[in-house]
Order: structure tokens, then sequence, then C-alpha cells
């Protein structure tokens, strides 16, 4: 687990020689078959590497050798917290691709388990964080219980909780039913006072505060230039959501506000995450009451015999994690020439190093904690 | 920073012009793309590319500051070949002026996050698949580069100079090959180790005698 050998460099001024410390995969913060390899001094970071590609299956190539449909199940297993999202991430790529039409009912359902989907993944994130700080599980605990129930929602609709492989090109693989609508009406307007509950313990705790504030700090200029998004971008200060900068689907229907941050700490990303869910109990109101009949699916969209013309495009929503893009280029047969996933987690992890220098290792793992990274993602 | 607005759309025509006249034959040609989605390319000059990506982030109109995404593409002989000739059929020019004995491609998607614009698609060829397949490193240039320029050369084999910590990420250190590549063909055994065993051991010798093609085993 723990491997550490001392590096050959002349001990230091104070007589500390520095420790490398190899930290995974197998470790029960690391999120999943994540390696860091830290360099200390003391318990102070001088140096990180992270080191991935233990959970690499090599989506892209078997993608190159399947049908665009038959992809999506794997789209799946990217995110697996968040399988809808990426099934729409892909979907909308294809639909661009192909110039597919997606009918209005179809987007509202669209919007509706992608912002389910949201709030389980910020909601258990949080939970992962402060068990990463040393709650132990029960912050954790009271936010799986709430994900179970939006859970039961995509079981009752896609017949899986997880792997729920949902979207179509041209809009969903079946349709929601009033009784649906009405069990998600119930769990959206229980959430708010869920999270009053889950954070009048947590919000100003002495102990998330003294362990957050402060702790692994970005600036804006740093984050663009990496290329972060996503709740992290946010907490640094910059204005950029995709949901209102793109506003592909039907978002710019909806009334919501972008939550930001002003440090780019932990404490930050922990505040956006809670916000970011308020917003979208906002959004799930209006979607639910304003979902109007229709085609849950275009009806001349083709499932098999797919070949969408020559070229390329390039999609990408607003995934709970970031920005999550698909790169597709299609040479007019039934099977992608070039399938790319753009994941956010793995580029997010691009300043990692930055964020953790001079911090201690404890605060390494929190500020891993607080970059969300889903290894599926990572290495797909 | 506000982006209250859309992403809007840019003329690349215009953008092409305007990067020529600021750094010279950095910019080859304008693929146009043939799908509805009308995400053109910019296929760049490998030797100017970074000036040309330096002039994109902080001098062009629209300010290229957000670079989304960078993949790797292998074209092989045949499938540029059956590309030319797909597109004679829609009576287009293959305007990618790639070389026709087959290349390797960087591509990168970029977005402005303070014009609210994008994306707009980058395109740096190498000369062939074998021997020559070094590329300008753009990590300098956008930060975000650096961990996919790295998943590029591990799976595609692009040598990116330039490029701050050039080494594989997904496979191990010590893998031989580039997997995404058209041509690959996975080994018998991953482990390559010295002594392998029982079936495999006989599967591997049986090939080597008989020179066979690998069958599926069941």
């Amino acid at each position: 687990m723990f491997e550490s050998k001392t590096s050959d460099q002349a001990p230091s001024l104070d007589g500390t020689e520095r420790m490398e410390v190899s930290m995974g995969p197998h470790h029960p913060s690391t999120h999943g078959v994540f390696r860091m390899d830290v360099e200390l001094e003391g318990e102070t970071v001088v140096k990180l590497k992270p080191v991935f590609g233990y959970l690499h299956r090599n989506h892209e190539k078997i993608a190159e050798g399947t049908s665009y449909l038959g992809s999506m199940p794997y789209t799946d297993r990217l995110d697996y917290f968040n399988s809808m999202t990426n099934n729409w991430a892909y979907a909308l790529s294809v639909e661009k691709l192909a110039g597919i039409e997606v009918p209005e009912r179809a987007e509202y359902i669209r919007v509706i388990t992608a912002e389910l989907s949201r709030l389980q993944n910020h909601v258990c994130l949080i939970g992962f964080l402060v068990q990463d700080m040393g709650a132990l599980g029960t912050p954790l605990m009271y936010a799986f219980r709430e994900r179970e129930r939006i859970l039961d929602l995509f079981e009752s609709l896609t017949g899986a909780r997880m792997m729920c492989n949902y979207m179509r090109f041209g809009g969903c693989r079946c349709d929601v039913t009033p009784a649906w609508l009405r069990q998600a009406h119930q769990v959206t307007e229980a959430f708010p006072r869920f999270l009053d509950e889950f954070e009048a313990l947590l919000s100003e705790n002495e102990v998330l505060l003294s362990r957050s504030q402060g702790v692994g700090a970005l600036g804006q200029d740093l984050a663009i230039a990496a290329g972060v998004t996503g709740p992290m971008l946010r907490a640094t200060g910059v204005n950029y959501d995709l949901r209102k900068a793109d506003a592909y689907g039907i978002y710019n229907r909806f009334n919501f506000r972008v939550p930001l941050g002003s440090h780019g700490d932990v404490f930050d990303r922990y505040m956006i995450r809670i916000l970011e869910m308020r917003e979208s109990i906002a959004i799930l109101r209006q979607a639910i009451r304003d979902i109007p009949d229709g085609d849950y699916v275009h009806p001349k969209a083709k499932l098999r015999g797919f070949k969408p013309p020559m070229g390329e495009a390039y999609g990408r929503i607003e995934a709970p994690k970031g920005e999550l893009g698909f790169y597709l280029i299609s040479d007019g047969s039934p099977k992608p020439y070039r399938f790319k996933v753009r994941p956010p987690s793995f580029i997010n992890l691009t300043i990692l190093e930055d964020m953790c220098l001079g911090q201690t290792v404890a605060d390494a793992v929190i500020i891993l904690g607080s970059v969300d990274i889903v290894l599926g993602e990572v290495d797909r | 920073m506000d982006t209250e607005f859309i992403n809007g759309s840019f003329d690349i025509q215009k953008l092409a012009e305007e990067l020529e006249v600021a750094v010279a034959s950095s910019v080859l040609s304008i693929a146009r793309n043939q799908s509805p989605s009308s995400q053109h390319s910019l296929v760049l000059n490998p030797e100017h590319a970074i000036r040309a990506a330096q002039w994109l982030r902080d001098q062009s109109p629209e300010r290229w500051d957000f670079l989304s995404n960078v993949t790797a593409v292998d074209w092989p002989a045949e499938a540029v070949a059956q590309r030319q000739k797909e597109m004679a059929k829609l009576s287009q020019d293959d305007a990618y002026s790639s070389p026709e004995g087959g290349y390797l491609e960087a591509v990168y998607h970029l977005y402005s996050i303070t014009r609210g614009l994008g994306p707009l698609v980058l395109r740096l060829q190498t000369q062939d698949r074998n021997q020559q397949t070094t590329l300008p490193s753009l990590t300098p240039v956008w930060r975000s580069a650096e961990f996919q320029e790295r998943e590029a050369f591990d799976l595609y084999g692009i040598r990116f100079e330039g490029h701050p910590d050039l080494r594989r990420i997904m496979m191990w250190d010590g893998f031989e090959g580039h997997p995404m590549r058209k041509d690959y063909v996975e080994p018998d055994d991953y482990e390559y180790e010295p002594t392998p065993h029982d079936e495999v051991l006989k599967r591997s010798q049986d090939r080597l005698n008989q020179g066979d093609q690998p069958k599926v085993t069941s």
C-alpha cells in the first residue's frame, strides 16, 4: 500500500531527508485505482506526480469496432456515477454529427434525468470529501440515502440503477409515465429539506472550515490555461457554465443561477456544489412542471443501420464533474473512425501538483477529493 | 468575465487570413467539415505552430484562451485513399492537404471563454507514420495539453517536442507499441514474460514455427 524510500538528494538544511511515497493504487482515499507519487519533506509535499491507467479499458478502440449505438452502454461506464449525463453527451455529439433533431418532450426528459444525476453526484461527492476529512462516513450514508431515492427513479424508468443506457440518437429509449413524474416531483420536493439537514451539521462545522479554507487554492488564469472546467473552475470565480454558455438542449428556457466562488479553495468547491444542488432543484421544478406531451424520440430516428455522413463533430455538455465532450470522426460507415472522450476528471488533474505543493500530505488527500475524479472517466 | 451570452460563431476564413498575416506561412489550409456540425478546421504548419498558437491565445480578436480537447488520429495510407475517394464522390476536394502515404494527426479544440466562441479546430499533421512522427508541443501555450499530449504519445506514438514530461500515461512504462494505431496487433501475452508456460508457450511457439495468422480462440 505505502512504499517509501529515501531519495538520492542530499539532506536539507534542517537535517530532514526527502521521502518518496507512493500513495495508491490500493488506497481508501484515492477514489478508485489512482496513484500519486509524492515526495515529502517532513509532511510537506514538494513534488506530486499522478499516475493512472489502472482502469484503462481501451474504450476508444472498442468504439472503433462497434456501431455508434453499440457504444452507448460503454459510455455508461465512463463516469459510473452519472450514466445519464454521459449518455446525453454522446447522443448530443452524434446528433451534431448527423444533424438529428430531438423532440421537445425528449429534451425535457433529458434535462430532468441529467439534473437528478447532478443532485446525486454532488451530494455523494460531498459525502466522500468529508469522509476524507475524517467524518468517517456518516454524512456519506445520509447522502447515499437520498441517492437511493434517485436511483429508484432511474431503475423504474430504465431498468438499471446506475448503468442506464437511456439516451438514443434523437431522444430517449422509452417514455416517462405520469406516475414517474409524480414520483420525481416528490423526490425533488423532499430534497431541499434534506439539504438543510445536511448543511446544518457541515457548512458551519469548525473542522470542515479549518481543514478546507485556504487549502488547495487555485487562481483563475491558471485554471483557464489548464483546461479546468465544472465546479472547480467556477470556484475560482470564472463564470463559465456550459448550460448557459452553450445553451445546449433547452437550458435557455430555465431560470437558474450559476454560483461562483472567490478563492478557489476546497471550501469554495464544497459550497459551490451545495449551491448548485439548490439550483438543480429549481431547474427540476420548472422542467417537471412544464414538460409537454409529444414524442420521446424522433419518429424518423434510425436505430439500426445508422450511418452518419462523413465529417466530424465535437459535442460537449456540462456534466456534474465538468465539461464532458465526445469527438467523433465519421467516414460514412456504421462504425466511427475515431471516437474520443474528453473526460473532465482527467483534465482537472493536470494541476493537481500545482495545488498540492507546499501543503501537507493530509491536505493532498482532501484536494484530490475536491477535484472530484472518477477513475472510469480518467482512464477510460 | 461574463458569459451570459450563448457561444457564438466566428468566421474561420477571416481568422485564417489574419493568422496568415500575423504568422507567415502558418496556415496550410482550411479543412471544411462535411457533416452538419460545420466545425471547420485550420490545418497548421508544424514549423510555425507554436507562434501561431501564441497569436491565437493572446492577440487574435477572439482570444482563444481555453484548450478543451487534444486528440490524435491515425490515418494509414488506405484510409487517406478511401477518404479522398469518398470526397471525390461528393465532388469535394479533400482539403486536408495531407501526405498520401499515411500520417498521424494531432487535433486541438479551442474555445474562447472571454468572448464566448468556439470550437476552433486546429490540426497538425506529421510527415508519415513511422519515422517522422514529431510535432511541436502546445503545452507551453495551453497547459491543459499536458496530459492529453502524453496520451497521444502513449497511444499513437506522436513525439511532442517541447513537452515538459513526455512519457507514457495510460499504459505501463515497459509497454511496447502504440495501441490505438489502426495496425496495432495485440501480442499473445501482455506480460512479455521470459517464461510463459503451458498453453501460452505452446501457442506462441506453434505460431512462430508455422508463421500463421493468430486464430481467435474460444
